[in-house]
């Protein structure tokens, strides 16, 4: 194990924030907190939904850049991580995640916080497929192909 | 506007707890999925805690809901009805798990990455809106 990098202290306060969202969204509003439902439908015509899904999404970022202040050391780098990943392989990923959750109809947040509290056996599959499909990919991007 | 304020304010809760997991940083996610490194020492398994931080409070926290007859500022509870475990959801979590285990991103982390990075967060991003883009044209001509 990675002793250095090993957090569980912010990884579960942080986890517990986003539990905290999803429930402020479901209990305020009635509305699963699925950030690619929420997104893929906002991309649809406009309807009496748009207004709530836009401010929800507009939060995201400015939510993250307000913690990143506070923490004052957060530097996320998209593209690294992954040995010779690239531009084309970027957007490889991106066009996976963004078909690959509108497809399976939920990612990490809907289908991993609210499904799994739910008790939804139909987001356990989804969880424990992701999962597993995203580590085998990393084991061949890293100790496949990459090695 | 009640129902904007409530969702502005989930929103910005959800971004923060983001950034605080973790969850925003790809190499972080990254190393999360390798299992291939924990021979190697390298394994950091920090954000199993993510959801369970994040079940510690939702799941007693959709039981209540369940006990409630109504939101508190909509006029119903939206509780998804599929519960078929069929090809489509199958096929959908594993593409999204190759594309997640490729970038270390999923769709909230794309978002928050918008501000936390640069160029390649917007490309990452604008590639991801076109995959759903696609699905939803594939939706419209029924098949």
């Amino acid at each position: 194990m990675d002793w250095t990098a090993f957090n569980p202290l912010a990884a579960l306060s942080g986890g517990a924030l986003i539990g905290l969202a999803a429930l402020i969204l479901f209990l305020g509003l009635g509305r699963i907190a699925g950030v690619s439902g929420v997104l893929g439908q906002v991309l649809q015509r406009p309807d009496s939904e748009t207004g709530w899904r836009l401010a929800f999404l507009i939060g995201l970022p400015v939510g993250a850049l307000l913690m990143a202040k506070v923490l004052g050391d957060v530097t996320p780098h998209v593209g690294t991580g992954t040995p010779n990943l690239g531009t084309l392989g970027l957007v490889i990923a991106g066009l996976l995640v963004g078909y690959g959750t509108r497809l399976g109809s939920g990612c990490t947040s809907g289908h991993g916080i609210c499904g799994l509290a739910r008790l939804s056996p139909r987001s356990l599959v989804a969880v424990l497929l992701f999962m597993a499909s995203a580590m085998a990919t990393v084991f061949v991007t890293r100790h496949l192909v990459g090695a | 506007m009640k129902r904007i304020i409530t969702a502005l304010l989930a929103g910005l809760v959800f971004g923060a707890g983001l950034a605080l997991s973790g969850m925003a940083d790809p190499q972080k996610v990254l190393a999360f999925l390798d299992l291939g490194a924990i021979a190697t020492g390298g394994w950091d398994p920090s954000l199993a805690f993510v959801m369970g931080g994040g079940l510690i409070v939702t799941l007693p926290g959709f039981a209540y809901a369940r006990r409630r007859s109504r939101p508190v500022v909509a006029e119903e509870f939206a509780w998804p009805t599929a519960s078929a475990i069929d090809k489509r959801l199958m096929a959908g979590a594993i593409l999204f798990g190759i594309g997640w285990g490729l970038a270390g991103i999923c769709p909230g982390p794309a978002l928050t990455l918008l501000a936390l990075d640069g160029t390649a967060a917007i490309i990452f991003f604008g590639a991801m809106l076109a995959g759903m883009i696609v699905y939803a044209a594939q939706k419209q001509i029924g098949r």
